[in-house]
């Protein structure tokens, strides 16, 4: 009897998630050495409050994650708690086992995450889903369960928030989807929920959305939060706390307030200013390369995803490419790599006509168009070295070989910040900003006039991001080289662009320099995509959620 | 229920009928440019040259290969399997007594190991890396390592003849009780099931395994659910499109590959039929078999198919 009162959850304190020094460790498998341990989580107190929302913030491998799942005794791929105490609802739950860990997952801790597509089971309805937590906690009968989670689909402001339940999760977008885990979350009415990075994977757009469902849902149900994001912008509008982490360890706690505007540790500050690259938008010039009428689609003709789009660029500038998923701003790099061969118009490149299709284009043609990817681990091979993959292009296009061109890799490891000793380094050994640098060494390596960016900073951390984008700038000068930037990040685009061309549903909306383009009067949906991106500014959320002229596309 | 879906399964199922008549000429290809001629094997080496003449011509056997195709095929299609060399009986109802046989057998075969082996596979899952699953993957792979001759031997030896349980002889005949059937029977289907046990478990668990890492597992855990109740109700119904191909290749084993274990059980079986009719140079038993055979095998890897469109929720609700 007295042990089974010490392991029920006790709601009459005030103080509902007490993490005391905890110390999370993981054992890694280095390529090439022997495994070791490493501590991920050190010595971290959090304190949360009933109905309180606390933001953890912090880059990728600060430990975020971690400690949001350790508050339901969760730890993904092998990590262990190896110190401290996590007190929920009264009791340290480190205590009480896997059994007592099934008992309050899902019922007094939720969890929400990053990408609701994958999250969801894919042969299940979403109903089914749902309530699955509440019956299996007996918190509700099914009849009870279902009327609960059609309120909360109503409070998400779902669209058809009665039968959105009978659906499949490929049958909804992917900013439904997070709403509808929302709800889910909510449905078995938990203590505290988790949300880890809800809004990150979204377009801005609809992240805006998403985040305003969010901020109400916990508002009007007066559940507590965990809200992980690294992201500060976003967690200032639904945060009343924020806990800055890095490398594992607390770098400063505050008010959301005090955190953004009055920051006391220079990483702190660092996090806060990120961004701001001064850049002189250059005049225009003659074009290197313009795209004429261009129209091209998928399945032989069936699906037009870019209709009629005509844009230049000019030697040594950039063009941004801005708009959301789906779009066609990828398609349209793919139609001037050859790689979609368009239906009609043309690619014209240092005054000549390119072939449309890649396999008719010359060595020369492919060698001055060179591309860098978002994903710059997938883009290498795993298997050969860095001097490997940035000393192919010079043996393909010049030629070089032995010294010769281990000197050459050598000046463009020094021209991308990174020493020769990483020559001899696999993929596998690099961090995710460093891939990406060796990826643009890889297109230096071909001396091309233009290079296509397709997203290129969106999967880093914002500070290795930016130090991406001063890298670029750089070489820009230096090699005169052109770029075509494609991103759906408008910051990144106020920081590189000489010119920007808007797309929406396969068109472009909006062109011309990027002073033009940012200056009012806007259309529409330049004016949504603006108004969408997070400021750093208390109330923000609200007051874009109400100068709103446009909805957006995921809704 | 959407249109694509039907015409996925449409198309399914039309390239299975081409791919049966494809394997209908090979067959007859292959049967064709066999050495030697089936009039003189008929007759036997003694026979005069007048009389092999003679019986080319009532065999028809002096038309050309491709009229004699379609003669078959045309026979095939109407129900009319021809008429056996070697005794002169018609092939239609010899081949139903022994189609029926083989169908029994793999019948039992195959309901005692398919779900054996999926239930074992699921437990395999639950018990990951422990005792029990190293157990199951042990104790099957061990029987799928022995060839199917020499578990059919060690049982008869075993149970058969030392234990005295089951008879070593499976026959069965028209109009036997069925649990006398059963009985005789029971040795070669638990072959069978030995030989087909590890292949379908290790897939199922394979692929139970593989879904095991998907992000929606993890929120299934963390909505508290249990292991077993996460096995079953997320990993497996996602898990079932391979289950299925590899439970449907093993189906088909069991009707078109139990030749070696018919003959070892003395087992009036299709396998023994054709082995029978290979010896004896039948060349029309051994393309209808060789055909019924090919028309199991693509017919359930059809369906294999069919049932792996049918399990993807995108393709049965479209958006």
């Amino acid at each position: 009897m007295a042990r089974a009162a010490k392991n029920a959850p006790d709601r009459t304190s005030d103080t509902l998630l007490d993490i005391r020094n905890l110390r999370i460790e993981a054992t890694v498998y280095p390529p090439g050495e022997d495994p070791k341990n490493v501590v991920i989580v050190d010595d971290v107190s959090v304190k949360l409050e009933r109905g309180k929302v606390l933001g953890l913030i912090g880059e990728s491998g600060a430990g975020k994650s971690t400690i949001g799942l350790s508050s339901m005794g969760y730890g993904r791929g092998g990590v262990r708690i190896t110190g401290g105490e996590v007190i929920l609802n009264g009791r340290d739950i480190l205590k009480g086992g896997p059994s007592g860990f099934r008992k309050l997952r899902g019922r007094e801790v939720c969890y929400v995450a990053q990408s609701a597509a994958a999250a969801f089971n894919p042969a299940h309805r979403l109903m089914r889903q749902v309530i699955e937590a509440s019956l299996k906690h007996g918190v509700s009968s099914r009849a009870e369960a279902e009327k609960r989670a059609i309120a909360l689909f109503k409070e998400v402001s779902l669209p058809d928030p009665e039968h959105i339940g009978n659906r499949y999760p490929h049958q909804v977008s992917g900013g439904q989807l997070q709403r509808v885990m929302t709800a889910m979350a909510l449905c078995s009415k938990p203590d505290l929920i988790v949300f880890d990075e809800p809004t990150t994977a979204l377009d801005v757009t609809t992240q805006i959305d998403v985040l305003a469902a969010i901020k109400k849902a916990i508002r009007d149900t007066g559940v507590a939060a965990l809200y992980i994001t690294h992201d500060l912008a976003v967690v200032a509008q639904v945060a009343d706390d924020i806990m800055v982490l890095r490398h594992g360890k607390k770098v400063e706690k505050g008010d959301t307030h005090q955190i953004i505007k009055e920051p006391r540790q220079a990483y702190t500050n660092a996090l806060v200013s990120v961004h701001s690259i001064p850049h002189e938008e250059q005049k225009p010039a003659a074009p290197l390369l313009s795209v004429k009428n261009v129209t091209a689609a998928y399945g032989g003709g069936t699906v037009k995803v870019l209709k009629n789009v005509s844009v230049e660029v000019a030697a040594g500038q950039t063009l941004a490419v801005v708009g959301e998923s789906g779009s066609g701003k990828s398609t349209l790099a793919r139609a001037i790599t050859g790689l979609l061969p368009p239906m009609e118009g043309s690619v014209e490149f240092d005054g000549r006509t390119l072939p449309k299709r890649l396999a008719d284009r010359t060595k020369n043609d492919l060698r001055e168009l060179q591309m860098i990817y978002q994903m710059a681990d997938v883009a290498m091979n795993p298997r050969q070295t860095v001097g490997t993959i940035i000393g192919r292009p010079i043996e393909f296009y010049f030629g070089k070989r032995g010294r010769e061109r281990d000197r050459m890799v050598a000046e463009l490891l020094d021209k991308i910040e990174m020493g020769t000793g990483f020559g001899d380094r696999y993929p596998a050994e690099l961090s995710g900003g460093q891939k990406q640098r060796v990826c643009i060494a890889r297109a230096l390596a071909a001396k091309p006039k233009l290079i296509i960016c397709d997203e290129v900073t969106s999967a880093l951390d914002p500070l290795v991001a930016n130090g991406i984008l001063k890298l670029l700038l750089n070489l820009q000068k230096e090699e005169n080289v052109a770029y075509v930037f494609i991103t759906h990040d408008l910051a990144t685009v106020k920081s590189i662009a000489d010119s920007i061309a808007v797309m929406y549903q396969g068109s472009v909306v909006r062109y011309g320099p990027k002073s033009k383009v940012l200056a009012p009067p806007f259309d529409a949906y330049t004016d949504l995509l603006l108004s969408s991106v997070p400021e750093m500014e208390l109330g923000w959320l609200e007051k874009a959620m109400a100068s709103r002229r446009m909805e957006a596309a995921g809704n | 229920m959407g249109a694509p879906l039907l015409k996925l399964v449409g198309k399914r199922i039309g390239l299975s009928i081409g791919l049966l008549f494809a394997v209908s000429v090979l067959i007859f290809v292959g049967t064709q440019i066999l050495p030697g001629d089936v009039a003189q094997s008929i007759l036997g080496q003694a026979a005069t040259p007048e009389a092999v003449a003679n019986l080319r011509a009532q065999l028809g056997l002096n038309d050309p290969a491709y009229v004699r195709y379609f003669h078959w095929l045309f026979g095939l299609l109407t129900g009319n399997l021809g008429t056996a060399l070697s005794n002169g009986l018609p092939i239609g109802p010899a081949i139903a007594e022994r189609l029926k046989n083989t169908l029994f057998l793999a019948f039992w075969a195959a309901a005692v190991s398919i779900p054996l082996s999926i239930i074992l596979g699921l437990i395999a899952v639950r018990h990951k890396n422990g005792f029990i699953d190293k157990l199951i993957s042990a104790s099957t792979l061990a029987a799928i390592s022995l060839p199917d001759f020499f578990i059919g031997y060690l049982l008869i030896y075993f149970v058969a003849v030392k234990l005295g349980w089951f008879t070593s002889v499976s026959t069965v005949y028209d109009g036997m009780p069925f649990l006398s059937r059963m009985v005789a029977i029971a040795l070669p289907a638990l072959t069978l099931t030995l030989v087909v046990l590890a292949q379908m478990m290790r897939m199922t668990r394979a692929a139970i395994l593989n879904v095991m890492q998907s992000a929606y597992v993890e929120t299934a855990e963390l909505k508290g659910l249990s292991r077993s109740e996460i096995i079953w109700r997320h990993a497996f119904p996602n898990a079932v499109a391979p289950i299925i191909n590899v439970v449907m290749l093993n189906l088909a084993y069991l009707v078109v590959g139990v030749v070696v274990i018919e003959v070892i059980f003395v087992y009036p079986g299709m396998g023994q039929y054709l082995v029978d009719h290979v010896a004896k140079r039948d060349v029309p038993v051994v393309q209808d078999c060789g055909l019924i055979f090919a028309a199991v095998y693509i017919g359930l890897n059809m369906l294999a198919d069919i049932f792996s469109i049918l399990s993807n929720p995108r393709l049965r609700h479209p958006k």
